[in-house]
C-alpha cells in the first residue's frame, strides 16, 4: 500500500465556488431556523450577496490563481473563469426575476407548498397562511455551484458530480409553478426521468473511457488517446455516450424532447434561469471534454457532432413555426440556438471558443429578460402564454411589448442587437475552419426562426387586443432585471468589443 | 475516419436492444399470470401502501424519508471509516476537511429536524 499523499487544493482558485456553496448552506439553515414570515427578507439579500461576492472573488482573485488543483479534479483556466463569470452574472439577473412576488395575492410564480397535492386542503391551508416559497433561493445557489464546477471539471467523475449537483435542484424548481401545477409537476417528473437516463449514459461512457485509457482525468485521457491502439471499440462508444449526456443537457436533437414540456411547465423565472445558465455550463463542459480530452480523436466525433448540430438547427427551426404557446416557442428557439452553439464545438479552434462564450452570454441575457416579461402577462391571474393572448399587447402595454420585441429581434440576429454580433462571432470561425455547409444551414435556420419571431412582433403590434389580458405591475426587482437585460442586449450589439476581447484572451484551455 | 470504428457501437446497441426485447418477451411468455388487486397498485412492492390522507391521493412518504436519512448517514460513515484508519498520517488538512464534511451533513440534518421530518405522525 502506497503512502497517503494529501491532495493540495488551491483555495484561492476555487474561492468563488466555495462562496456560492457556503451561501447555499446558510440558505438551508435559514429555511430551518428563521420564522416563515421573515425567510424571504433573509434569503434574497443572502443569495444576492453570495452571488455578487463570488463574482467579485472571481474577478479580483482567481485570475491570478489559475492552475490545475485538487489532484486534477478542478481546472481553473481562462475558459473556466469566463464560463463561471457569465453563469454568476446571469444568475444574479435570474435571481432578481425569481424574487419577484408581485405584492398581490396569488400572483406569485411559485407555489406556496410544493409537496401538497394540487387542489387539496393542504394546499388551501398553505395559501391561507400566505406562505411564499423561499426554498428556490438555496436551490438556485446549489444549481449555480454545480454550473460553476461543470465547466471547471478536469476529471470525468468530478464532471458527473457537477452534472448532478446542477440538475437535481433544477428538477425540483421545475415542479414549483404556482398555476397549472399538474403541468409543472409533470414537467418536473419528465425532466427528472430523462435527466437520470442521460446521466446514466454519461457515467457509462466515462466507464468505457476508463476501460480504454485507465483514467478519468481529461489530461491523462488526452495523452492515452494518442497512444492506445486496438481499444477504439471501447474508446469511441465511450466518447459518444459521454457526448449523449452532455447533448441532453443542452437540448440538442435527438435528445431535445424534454425541452418544450419542461420550459412550458416550469415557472417562467425558473425557465429563464434554466435555459440560460444550464446551456452555459453544459457547453463549457462540452468544450473542455472535446478540446482537452478527445482532441486526438476529432475525426471520429466531429462528423457526429456536425450531424447533430445540423439536425438540431433544422428540427428546432421547423418545429418553432407550428408553436402556439410562447414558452414552447422559446423552447424550440433554444433548441435552434443549441444547434448554432454546437458549431463552436465542431469548429475546433480557439476563436470559436471565444465566439461560443460571447454567444452564450448574449443568448442568456436575452432569454432571462424574455422569460421575466412572459411572467408578467396575465389573464385572470394565470400566465397568458398562448400566442393568441399576446395579440395587441403593443397597444395595451407598449413597454413590455417593445422590450419583448427587442429580445425577439436579438434572437433573430438583427443588427444593433447582441444576437447579430454573437452570430457573427460564432459563425466566422466556423467558416474559417471548414464548416461552411453548417454555416449555410445555420443561416437558413436563422431565416426560418426570424420569420417566427417577426410573426410574434406582428401579432403584438398589428392585431386587436383580447379582453381580460393584462400586464401586472412588477416591483423594482423585475424592473431592474429587465432594464439591465435590455441594456446589455443593446450594448453587446453596439459595442461588443470589451466582452469579445475578454473572451478571446480567455479561450485557451489548460491541459 | 473509417466506418469500421462505429461497428462495435452498433453491435453493442444491437446487444442492448436484443437483451431488452428478450427480457420483455421472455417475461410475458414464461411468467405466471395471477391477477389480483395488488397488481393494480401504483407500486407493486409486496406491502400495502399506508392509508391515504383525506382529500387527495397523497402517498405518505414516511418510509422514504427514513430511508433517505439512513442513506445520508450511511454515506457519512462510509467516508468516516477510511478516515478513521488513516487520520494520523494525513494531518490537519484531512481533519479540517472531515469536520467540514460532517458540518455539511449536519446542515441537512438540522433542516430535516426543524421541518418535522423526524416526526412519525
Amino acid at each position: 500500500m502506497g503512502e497517503f499523499v494529501a491532495t493540495k487544493i488551491n483555495y484561492a482558485a476555487v474561492l468563488p465556488m466555495l462562496i456560492v456553496f457556503a451561501a447555499a448552506m446558510i440558505g438551508v439553515l435559514v429555511e430551518a431556523f428563521v420564522p416563515r414570515a421573515s425567510r424571504y427578507v433573509a434569503q434574497l439579500p443572502l443569495t444576492l450577496i453570495g452571488l455578487a461576492g463570488a463574482l467579485a472573488a472571481l474577478l479580483l482573485n482567481s485570475r491570478d490563481n489559475q492552475g490545475i488543483t485538487a489532484a486534477g479534479a478542478v481546472v481553473v483556466d481562462g475558459p473556466t473563469l469566463m464560463f463561471q463569470g457569465i453563469v454568476l452574472a446571469l444568475s444574479i439577473l435570474a435571481v432578481l426575476v425569481m424574487a419577484e412576488r408581485l405584492d398581490r395575492e396569488g400572483a406569485d410564480a411559485f407555489t406556496q407548498s410544493g409537496a401538497s397535492v394540487p387542489g387539496s386542503p393542504l394546499e388551501a391551508q398553505a395559501e391561507r397562511l400566505g406562505a411564499t416559497t423561499t426554498e428556490v433561493f438555496p436551490l438556485t445557489l446549489f444549481a449555480v455551484g454545480g454550473m460553476m464546477l461543470f465547466p471547471a471539471s478536469g476529471n470525468l467523475l468530478t464532471m458527473f458530480v457537477a452534472l448532478e449537483v446542477l440538475s437535481l435542484p433544477l428538477y425540483i424548481m421545475t415542479g414549483l409553478a404556482r398555476r397549472r401545477r399538474l403541468l409543472s409537476q409533470e414537467a418536473a417528473l419528465k425532466y427528472f426521468l430523462l435527466g437520470a437516463f442521460s446521466s446514466a449514459f454519461f457515467i457509462f461512457g466515462a466507464a468505457l473511457i476508463y476501460g480504454a485509457t485507465t483514467s478519468t482525468d481529461l489530461s491523462v485521457i488526452a495523452k492515452a488517446v494518442g497512444q492506445v491502439t486496438g481499444l477504439d471499440s471501447l474508446l469511441v462508444p465511450g466518447i459518444l455516450l459521454v457526448a449523449v449526456g452532455l447533448l441532453f443537457k443542452v437540448g440538442a436533437v435527438p435528445f431535445h424532447s424534454w425541452t418544450p414540456d419542461v420550459y412550458q411547465g416550469a415557472p417562467s423565472p425558473v425557465t429563464g434561469f434554466m435555459a440560460a445558465c444550464t446551456k452555459i455550463a453544459a457547453f463549457g463542459a462540452m468544450a473542455r471534454v472535446f478540446y482537452v480530452g478527445f482532441e486526438a480523436l476529432r475525426w471520429n466525433w466531429q462528423p457526429v457532432l456536425a450531424v447533430v448540430a445540423a439536425l438540431t438547427m433544422v428540427v428546432g427551426a421547423v418545429l418553432s413555426i407550428t408553436q402556439k404557446d410562447v414558452k414552447r416557442l422559446l423552447a424550440y428557439s433554444s433548441i435552434t440556438h443549441a444547434g448554432f452553439l454546437l458549431l463552436g464545438i465542431v469548429a475546433m479552434d480557439r476563436t470559436s471558443i471565444a465566439g461560443l462564450m460571447f454567444y452564450l452570454a448574449a443568448y442568456g441575457i436575452s432569454t432571462i429578460t424574455a422569460f421575466a416579461l412572459i411572467a408578467l402577462v396575465r389573464q385572470s391571474g394565470a400566465e397568458a402564454t398562448h400566442l393568441s393572448q399576446w395579440a395587441g399587447l403593443g397597444r395595451t402595454s407598449p413597454v413590455v411589448a417593445a422590450v419583448f420585441a427587442f429580445m425577439m429581434l436579438s434572437f433573430a440576429g438583427i443588427p444593433l442587437t447582441s444576437g447579430f454580433t454573437a452570430k457573427f462571432a460564432l459563425f466566422a470561425p466556423a467558416v474559417a475552419h471548414g464548416g461552411v455547409w453548417l454555416v449555410v444551414l445555420a443561416m437558413l435556420a436563422s431565416a426560418v426562426t426570424a420569420f417566427v419571431y417577426v410573426r410574434v412582433i406582428v401579432l403584438m403590434y398589428f392585431s386587436d387586443p383580447i379582453d381580460g389580458v393584462s400586464v401586472v405591475n412588477p416591483s423594482y426587482l423585475t424592473y431592474a432585471a429587465v432594464a439591465v437585460g435590455a441594456a446589455l442586449t443593446l450594448m453587446l450589439g453596439v459595442l461588443p468589443s470589451p466582452l469579445l476581447d475578454a473572451a478571446k484572451s480567455a479561450s485557451i484551455f489548460l491541459r | 475516419m473509417t466506418n469500421y470504428s462505429y461497428g462495435p457501437l452498433l453491435f453493442f446497441a444491437a446487444i442492448g436492444l436484443g437483451f431488452a426485447a428478450f427480457s420483455v418477451v421472455a417475461g410475458a411468455l414464461a411468467g405466471p399470470k395471477r391477477y389480483n388487486r395488488a397488481k393494480a397498485d401504483a407500486y407493486e412492492c409486496g406491502i400495502q401502501p399506508s392509508p391515504h390522507a383525506e382529500g387527495g391521493g397523497r402517498v405518505p412518504i414516511k418510509y422514504y424519508l427514513t430511508a433517505m436519512l439512513f442513506i445520508v448517514f450511511d454515506i457519512e460513515s462510509v467516508f468516516l471509516y477510511p478516515f478513521a484508519v488513516a487520520f494520523d498520517r494525513m494531518g490537519l488538512f484531512a481533519l479540517i476537511e472531515m469536520v467540514l464534511f460532517i458540518l455539511t451533513v449536519f446542515v441537512a440534518y438540522a433542516y430535516v429536524w426543524r421541518r418535522g421530518g423526524l416526526e412519525w405522525d
